[in-house]
């Protein structure tokens, strides 16, 4: 069943130097109970278009321009502030990267908690706190009657992501956002946090998007990925596809750019590094966003913007050219 | 070799024309700021015409004209007379030399002052640091008032004997105001250094051998100057609205001097029958403290650190 | 020509040889360039009315190995482990607590002001934060001239700016650049500005302190490459700390992995991938995701989170999230780092 359905979103922003195209006409979709992994480097767009969903992003100075989110078949963009009220943390939910100051540090955990379960719920405060409680042994924290009571700074980084995974699924979303959430913790935590993330996702039988840059994180958990670059898809596939046949120079160059442990320890090729930079998004040139840096660019790929198309089961790519890896 | 890793610059926004320094970048934040820039503008005016004022309008600040007295503005003497005839555009001219002067020198002085105490609390640790930090604190406690009378009765015929009647108690005055103002300098460039010291690029420079007086004047010294920058301006509209006050009760310069504080003080019988003798004055500092408070606040926009570093 | 890095597992092992104290790891029976012994660094906390140390941060907690011109060792491990305190203590930017730190025969810990100077013209080091480590108000010419200003090594502006393009231009930017400021610059791009500035007093080692985890992946590759061809090209040795066991494996050549404060394993970058023998290692390993979806792997799962480097676990710092921890031993006895084979070293009761 589909859940979601991103119909040419574009999310642009204000700035002294003119609007910056953040997300430039981006299609995406997503099924019930899958795990959809969204993958760019900085700047490509992909946690713009999370919170767009979402409408969570500032505006001014972001503004959705153009294009259709469809949330089980309902239009998200024009839906009035409290109509996403009802949708976010019931349906749709978001855990962020940063477990440090995704928190409030007045508050404790059963009161974050337990807010969101008393408004989309309506159960008692009482009621609530024992979700609340439940939540916190689903996510594996020791004595959670106990630390309830904690206040955010008594949990380290690891543990307040659990909690902050616990806050987004306290009332059973049918997809969970999840934007780098383990970016900022350490390898053996982000192991933990993966895990955890399965576990339950197989337990709630929920869809989860998961945002990140790191090819080997995608690699693991998601069964479909979309790569994101300057704020467009350029391919996306199902995932050991995507891997063993990467069809945009991008994606190929990707792959390629990371030193994978058990080469690194052995044969140790030379890293294949894209050369250049990221093309600014304030004012974008018609043409492939990657021809400045991609080595099989011709002239014609400046002339046009490329769009998605189907290359294999499943498996679509944004490039007029047909470069096999 | 590393050309597989070149950083082709082509792939980059089209290269600037001009470079833009962090000052020039601050300049041009700075001009956005309408109420600043045009505040900027107004105060050059004024002290363009307290400069060069005298110069052009040649009427003495001390003719004493009887027939003429308390006369409003006229076409012989645009601002009015005095009780005792004398042109008040001319006294507000020269008065306002006086008054720039001070509150320059007061707020050089504070921040001179504050600036070598903060920074050298800010780069030394342990007692260095607390005995000046008590020393500051030690100031931002006395009464100031009550110390102000006691320092110009105690110091003011020293210095008029030694440095003559104007420059002594020029001196005197600076002094006492600037003396008064430097401990908050203080405390913001010590706070500055204890941030900036743990930086990258200042590890960076011991990394390279570079001694503490470098690491001082070359990183952190330049780094540190916005918030100092914003409180200076503020310090120039506080020295000159002390100076106001003082010569308006009576303490600050001897009374043939004219600054606006004192010919407020003059005027102040006389404001129902000659309203415009303290008027004027007080226009000349209010518009003088509120560009420069407007000017203050833009410069706290264009230097936000937030911004460059 | 490039400086031959030592073949994998290579001689024997120098106990007892040489001035090289006992014990301290190391590949072969020259004379290293760098050594570390028993480096302990502590951070007090003051608290109380008095500003009393109340307790400390054991940061580096006993540290030892040693360095061959030419070689890259790798310092891995998660946060809190001490690898930056270390790369900073061999530079002596951070005064270690206890500890010999030696550098081409000469003790750095000991050195008078003026060594330490000199020295820094042969110890540099490359940060993490592209955005911090360049002073916003000064050209890139002058950041990456400045070593050349201090130490006084060029006769005057014109040469110091001669040598500046020749260092841009060497780590892949051009030289006109250098009256740009470094806000002009993407995060790649700095970090080549301070791999410039590092490089410009001709250093014969460098410290790498996760000198490409705050890039992004494709930049990230361009740097270490630079850097792999920097080393050949000058003949550098360095000390390359982060956190990504991929990117370490890749550029070094051996691998010190660390855990609150001590090196739990230390080998050839091969072994460690190949041979893991301290358990914490191998749960290292088994958590590094790899871009390759058919791969099925076995994932060795730590419990809990790494405890607080202002009380370590008593014993080996390790045994609260060990699979194999064997009570009585681990809790209670501080194990050593001993050699299991050729340059395999391993600070574990039960491994080792």
């Amino acid at each position: 069943m589909r859940l979601l359905d991103i119909q040419g979103l574009k999310t642009h922003f204000k700035t002294d130097d003119g609007w910056l195209h953040a997300v430039d006409g981006v299609d995406l979709t997503l099924d019930a109970g899958e795990t959809l992994g969204v993958v760019g480097e900085s700047g490509c767009g992909k946690s713009v278009t999370a919170m767009s969903v979402l409408k969570l992003v500032p505006m001014p100075p972001g503004r959705i321009v153009e294009g259709r989110m469809l949330w089980q078949g309902r239009d998200l963009v024009p839906m009035s502030p409290e109509e996403m009220r009802k949708i976010r943390l019931k349906e749709i939910a978001i855990v962020f990267q940063e477990p440090m100051t995704s928190l409030n540090p007045v508050y404790t955990i059963g009161d974050q908690l337990s807010e969101g379960i008393r408004l989309h719920e309506g159960l008692s405060k009482k009621d609530s706190l024992d979700r609340a409680v439940q939540m916190l042994r689903k996510v594996n924290i020791p004595t959670a009657e106990r630390r309830i009571n904690d206040y955010p700074h008594h949990f380290s980084g690891g543990m307040r992501q659990r909690v902050m995974i616990a806050l987004a699924l306290s009332c059973r979303p049918k997809l969970l956002i999840a934007d780098e959430p383990t970016t900022a913790l350490d390898v053996t935590i982000q192991a933990q946090i993966l895990d955890l993330l399965a576990e339950l996702k197989a337990e709630l039988g929920m869809a989860v998007m998961l945002i990140t840059h790191a090819m080997g994180v995608v690699a693991e958990v998601a069964q479909r990925v979309v790569v994101m670059y300057a704020g467009k898809v350029v391919e996306q596939a199902p995932v050991r596809e995507l891997f063993a046949h990467p069809r945009h120079p991008y994606t190929q160059g990707l792959i390629r750019s990371i030193p994978r442990i058990d080469l690194a320890a052995t044969a140790k090729p030379r890293l294949e590094a894209i050369p250049g930079t990221v093309p600014k998004l304030v004012a974008p040139k018609p043409g492939c966003r990657f021809a400045g840096r991609c080595k099989h660019a011709k002239p014609s790929c400046s002339d046009a913007d490329p769009t998605l198309r189907d290359v294999g089961p499943g498996h679509q790519v944004a490039c007029f050219l047909d470069v096999v890896a | 070799m590393p050309g597989s890793t070149l950083a082709s610059p082509t792939a980059e926004a089209a290269p600037r024309k001009r470079s833009t320094s962090p000052w020039a970048e601050a300049w041009r934040r700075f001009q956005r700021h309408r109420l600043a820039y045009w505040s900027l503008w107004l105060l050059g005016l004024m002290v363009l015409a307290v400069l060069l004022g005298p110069l052009v309008y040649k009427v003495g600040i001390n003719e004493i004209d009887f027939k003429a007295r308390l006369a409003g503005p006229s076409m012989a003497h645009p601002l009015g007379t005095d009780d005792l005839g004398r042109d008040l555009l001319a006294r507000v001219l020269y008065g306002g030399r006086i008054s720039l002067a001070v509150g320059m020198a007061a707020m050089l002085m504070a921040i001179s002052v504050g600036v070598v105490i903060g920074a050298i609390a800010g780069i030394s640790r342990g007692w260095i640091d607390a005995a000046l930090m008590w020393v500051t604190d030690l100031f931002l406690s006395l009464p100031q008032l009550p110390l102000l009378l006691l320092l110009i009765f105690l110091f003011r015929d020293p210095l008029k004997a030694a440095f003559g009647l104007e420059v002594g108690m020029f001196m005197l005055i600076v002094l006492v105001i600037g003396g008064f103002r430097w401990m908050p300098v203080a405390r913001l460039v010590r706070a500055q250094f204890f941030s900036l010291r743990e930086k990258e690029f200042v590890e960076a420079a011991r990394a390279l051998g570079a001694s503490t007086s470098r690491q001082v004047v070359r990183h952190i010294l330049p780094n540190s100057l916005g918030p100092v920058i914003v409180a200076a301006t503020i310090d120039v509209a506080a020295a000159i609205i002390a100076e106001s006050t003082l010569s308006f009760l009576g303490l600050g310069f001897p009374p043939d001097i004219p600054t606006w504080g004192r010919i407020l003080y003059d005027g102040r019988d006389y404001m129902d029958i000659a309203t415009h003798w303290a008027l004027f004055p007080g226009i000349a500092i209010f518009i003088t403290v509120l560009t420069i408070n407007f000017i203050g606040d833009g410069l706290r926009d264009a230097l936000d650190p937030r911004r460059v570093l | 020509m490039s400086p031959a890095r030592p073949p994998e597992g290579a001689r024997s092992l120098p106990e007892g040889q040489g001035r090289r104290p006992e014990g301290v790891p190391s590949n072969s029976a020259a004379a290293p360039l760098l050594e570390v012994k028993n480096l302990v660094k502590h951070f007090p906390i003051k608290g109380g009315l008095l500003s009393r140390t109340v307790d400390k941060v054991h940061a580096v907690d006993g540290v030892s190995f040693s360095l061959q011109e030419g070689e890259t060792l790798g310092l891995v491990g998660e946060s809190g482990c001490g690898k930056s305190t270390t790369g900073r203590c061999i530079l002596r930017l951070i005064e270690p607590t206890a500890g010999e730190v030696t550098f081409g025969g000469r003790s750095v810990t000991r050195a008078s002001k003026e060594e330490l100077r000199a020295l820094a013209r042969q110890m540099q080091i490359i940060f993490q934060d592209p955005f911090a480590s360049l002073n916003p108000r000064m050209t890139v010419g002058a950041i990456v001239g400045e070593g050349l200003v201090i130490h006084g090594l060029a006769n005057s502006a014109a040469e110091i700016e001669a040598r500046v393009a020749k260092l841009l231009e060497t780590v892949g930017l051009s030289a006109d650049q250098m009256r740009r400021y470094p806000h002009e610059f993407s995060g790649g791009q700095r970090q080549r500005i301070g791999i410039a500035r590092a490089l410009a007093v001709d250093p014969t080692l460098v410290v790498c302190d996760e000198a490409v985890s705050a890039l992004d992946v494709s930049i990230q590759a361009q740097v270490i490459n630079l850097l792999q061809d920097l080393q050949q090209q000058f003949g550098l040795t360095y000390v390359f700390i982060a956190h990504d066991l991929s990117v370490v494996e890749h550029i070094s050549t051996r691998v010190a992995v660390m855990y609150l404060g001590r090196i739990v394993e230390l080998a050839s970058a091969h072994d460690i991938y190949a041979n893991p023998r301290h358990p914490y290692t191998e749960a290292l390993l088994s958590a590094v995701p790899i871009p390759d979806p058919t791969l099925n792997r076995q994932r060795i799962r730590l419990q809990g989170d790494v405890p607080s480097p202002i009380k370590p676990p008593p014993g080996c710092h390790f045994h609260t999230r060990c699979p194999i921890a064997q009570k009585g031993l681990c809790d209670v006895q501080k194990p050593e780092l001993k050699a299991i084979s050729e340059g395999h070293w391993v600070s574990c009761h039960l491994r080792a």
